[in-house]
């Protein structure tokens, strides 16, 4: 012995790692995504399948080029980029044009995430960032919506939150909950969501104090509402399966680069979402809040994170992580 | 039985069974034995002997003028061929006398003191403890006596015995609680005595259903108490293992004795039976060696000063490329670059990892996935701190209670983007110690 051992490897303690990485999580995600877009895919035909497809390859192409030019060691093998396309389809209208899809996705990862430096670092969903700004530059493309194939509901063109903002017309709960509705690819089918975060809350890479204070909330809000104007305002029910409360709640809100790292963090991350959501929903321009309430809490993480610094152990305080 | 705990900590694969059934053997006389002259926290010793001595086993080598220190002594009979800087475990050369052995192991002990714990003077206990040489066992090296000296204000009421033995692959203190049962209980009532307690807790995690048959029958003869921990890493730290067998928390920068505890290994404890009873040196422990590298996994007794390269050899060997050579456990042992380095006091084993691809993969930013923050015993941000630590705030740092890290590693193991988190912090302390000593400059 001796010599031949010199390429034994010096690193600190700890010697031995759990078996998680970066790569597992984001296709983790990926995989509890899949039903929800095969779904979306049968209901709106080839053009949600080359959305998928141009959207992903957008973001992979986008984040190669980047890290390529800041010469960051990074490769794309942590699969974010991938969930990020994914998300931005399933966040967009099924008819939106292609080359929209494009732009969008290169926003979302050159501005929304690489500008910041990179996974990780980024303040915002890189993603709703890409929505965002197709929002604003597409405001036709963005807000046109068509029926699925398996229409259940068929009362109109529009998304059910708009018929319901708009025009005063509700969709029925099944409709809403089984998918089958006007809505973003990824919006349609409440059940196929939940069904994939399930297996995300169990592998813990969601926090489940965030959707579910967001559910709450925007329940117990929405309830409130209901209460005082019930001709006006929709029951809380709909609240949670209209829209992209599912998608925003279960997989955006919970991104983990984007949200707060405390449990305390999360409550008051989930509920200020819930707030921000009833209330644009209902009181705002717009029928819908999802993106634009996760956005805003999403800015103020850092500050949450802050306000709820656990106790040390031995400083006399409670476990209240 | 609900089982006491702590909140955080981690499930690591424990293998255990790889070294678990192998009843402790006593390893062979080395060819030459190197002794470091600190092997402990505290002030370093200086020789007593010179080049050309013969000494016996047992026979004082070197002591430190200082309180905090504790000497070291001849592990066999032998001449001392010479006295200079050698390698040591913790990295940085230092003074060690080098022994060879003369086979005759003829002893130089001190006077037996008899084992009857009730009849003992306790300040000569506490004497003896110090002449030993007894450190903590379990891998910190503190000095025993030091231990035993809390200050008037801060009365002990509590003395726990630590067999926890937490760390993965880990198997002597187990080992030790199953063969050395009485000598550890003699030790603890020993221990009871120097600190005048009320009670004395023998802890031991819940996996090692043997040891604690084995002891619960004794220590309930004994009038120890017993209290039988979740399996879960670190339960046997210091804090952890107060708060989970007492419900008292160690305050933020204190000590054990803050809150009327002394904790002590159990390896520990059947040190200070063998000092006091049979007048015993430190001069000798038990050590696992294990890993999958290594090639019959088993427990030994060891010679202090013995090179890890013979004791591998002597446990058989290993198989396959060793990828890492660790003293101490997976979770917070210290990889060595050389097998020449010596077994110490606190060498509680010898892991053997082969080669894999994971000890050379490089890290990711982190991506606040928040599993370190849920982990932490101490209820840190590891997250936040390892962040901080590269962007070298080391003020801030210290805000986010740097120095209340125990280095456990719970958050670095749980980390998907493989962040060095203990390395980091460890460097932030240091920096942050400069800093406190530039201010008070």
């Amino acid at each position: 012995m001796g010599k031949e051992q010199s390429a034994m490897v010096l690193s600190i303690s700890p010697h031995i790692k759990s078996k998680e990485s970066v790569r597992r999580i984001m296709l983790s995600v990926i995989i509890t995504l899949l039903p929800a877009v095969g779904y979306s895919i049968y209901q709106f035909g080839l053009h949600a399948l080359f959305m998928y497809c141009i959207s992903v390859a957008t973001c992979l192409v986008s984040e190669w080029v980047v890290v390529r030019l800041r010469k960051r060691p990074f490769s794309l093998r942590d699969g974010s980029a991938i969930v990020t396309g994914i998300l931005l389809a399933m966040v967009l209208p099924p008819k939106f044009p292609l080359y929209g899809v494009v732009l969008g996705a290169v926003v979302a990862i050159v501005i929304g995430k690489q500008i910041f430096g990179g996974v990780g670092y980024n303040i915002f969903n890189p993603a709703l960032i890409g929505r965002a700004f197709l929002a604003a530059t597409y405001p036709v493309f963005i807000s046109s919506y068509v029926q699925p194939r398996m229409a259940l509901d068929a009362v109109s063109q529009a998304t059910p939150l708009a018929a319901m903002k708009f025009e005063g017309v509700m969709t029925s709960y099944r409709a809403l909950f089984l998918g089958g509705t006007g809505g973003s690819l990824g919006e349609t089918s409440a059940l196929f969501l939940l069904v994939g975060a399930v297996y995300l809350l169990v592998k813990k890479y969601i926090k489940w104090r965030i959707p579910l204070s967001i559910f709450l909330t925007v329940a117990v809000l929405g309830e409130i509402f209901h209460l005082i104007n019930p001709a006006k305002y929709p029951d809380p029910l709909f609240h949670l399966f209209a829209g992209g409360l599912m998608i925003g709640a279960l997989y955006m809100a919970t991104d983990m680069v984007t949200s707060p790292i405390t449990k305390r963090g999360s409550v008051i991350f989930g509920c200020g979402i819930g707030v921000l959501v009833v209330f644009i929903r209902l009181l705002g321009g717009l029928p819908e809040g999802v993106m634009y309430a996760i956005l805003f809490m999403n800015a103020f993480v850092p500050l949450i994170n802050r306000a709820t610094k656990p106790k040390i152990f031995g400083t006399g305080g409670r476990d209240e992580r | 039985m609900s089982l006491f705990t702590f909140k955080g900590g981690i499930h690591p694969p424990y293998e255990k069974e790889l070294a678990k059934g192998s009843p402790i053997q006593t390893a062979g006389l080395p060819k030459s034995l190197t002794i470091p002259l600190v092997q402990h926290i505290g002030a370093p010793c200086a020789p007593v002997v010179e080049a050309g001595d013969v000494v016996k086993k047992g026979q004082l080598l070197g002591k430190g003028e200082s309180f905090v220190s504790a000497p070291v002594h001849a592990s066999a009979s032998g001449k001392v061929k010479r006295i200079e800087k050698s390698l040591h475990p913790l990295g940085q050369p230092v003074l060690s006398v080098v022994l060879e052995p003369d086979g005759n192991e003829e002893t130089a002990y001190m006077t037996p003191m008899g084992g009857d714990p009730g009849t003992l003077d306790p300040e000569a206990v506490k004497a003896r403890v110090k002449d030993a040489g007894i450190v903590g066992l379990g891998g910190a090296t503190f000095p025993a006596h030091v231990k035993f000296s809390p200050p008037k204000d801060k009365p002990i009421d509590t003395f726990i015995l630590n067999g926890c033995e937490c760390e993965p692959y880990l198997t002597a203190d187990h080992r030790t609680m199953l063969e050395r049962t009485d000598d550890m209980l003699l030790g603890a009532k020993m221990i009871g005595r120097i600190l005048n307690v009320r009670r004395i807790i023998v802890a031991v995690e819940n996996n090692k259903k043997d040891a604690i048959e084995t002891c619960k029958k004794s220590a309930h003869a004994e009038g120890v108490e017993f209290s039988v921990t979740a399996t879960k890493y670190p339960q046997g730290g210091e804090k952890m293992l107060i708060k989970a067998v007492l419900g008292r928390e160690v305050p933020s920068g204190g000590l054990p004795m803050d809150v009327g505890v002394v904790v002590s290994n159990v390896g520990t404890a059947v040190a200070v039976c063998e000092a006091v009873r049979d007048g015993k040196p430190l001069i000798e422990r038990v050590l696992t060696v294990t890993g999958n590298a290594a090639k019959s996994p088993g427990n030994w007794l060891v010679k202090i000063g013995t090179p890890i390269g013979e004791v591998v050899e002597q446990a058989g060997g290993t198989t396959g490329t060793v990828g890492k050579l660790i003293i101490g456990g997976p979770m917070m042992g210290i990889a060595q670059s050389s097998f020449e380095v010596p077994v110490i006091k606190g060498t509680s084993g010898i892991l053997l990892l082969r080669e894999e691809a994971y000890m050379k993969e490089g890290y990711l930013p982190c991506i606040k996935c928040s599993f370190c923050v849920q982990v932490c015993p101490t209820r840190l941000l590891p997250s936040r701190l390892s962040v901080l630590a590269e962007a070298e705030a080391w003020e801030k740092m210290e805000e986010y209670g740097v120095n209340d890290c125990i280095e456990c590693g719970s958050c670095a193991y749980v980390c998907p983007s493989k962040r060095p988190i203990v390395q980091l912090v460890k460097a932030a302390k240091i920096k942050v110690r400069e800093i406190k000593k530039r201010e008070n400059a």
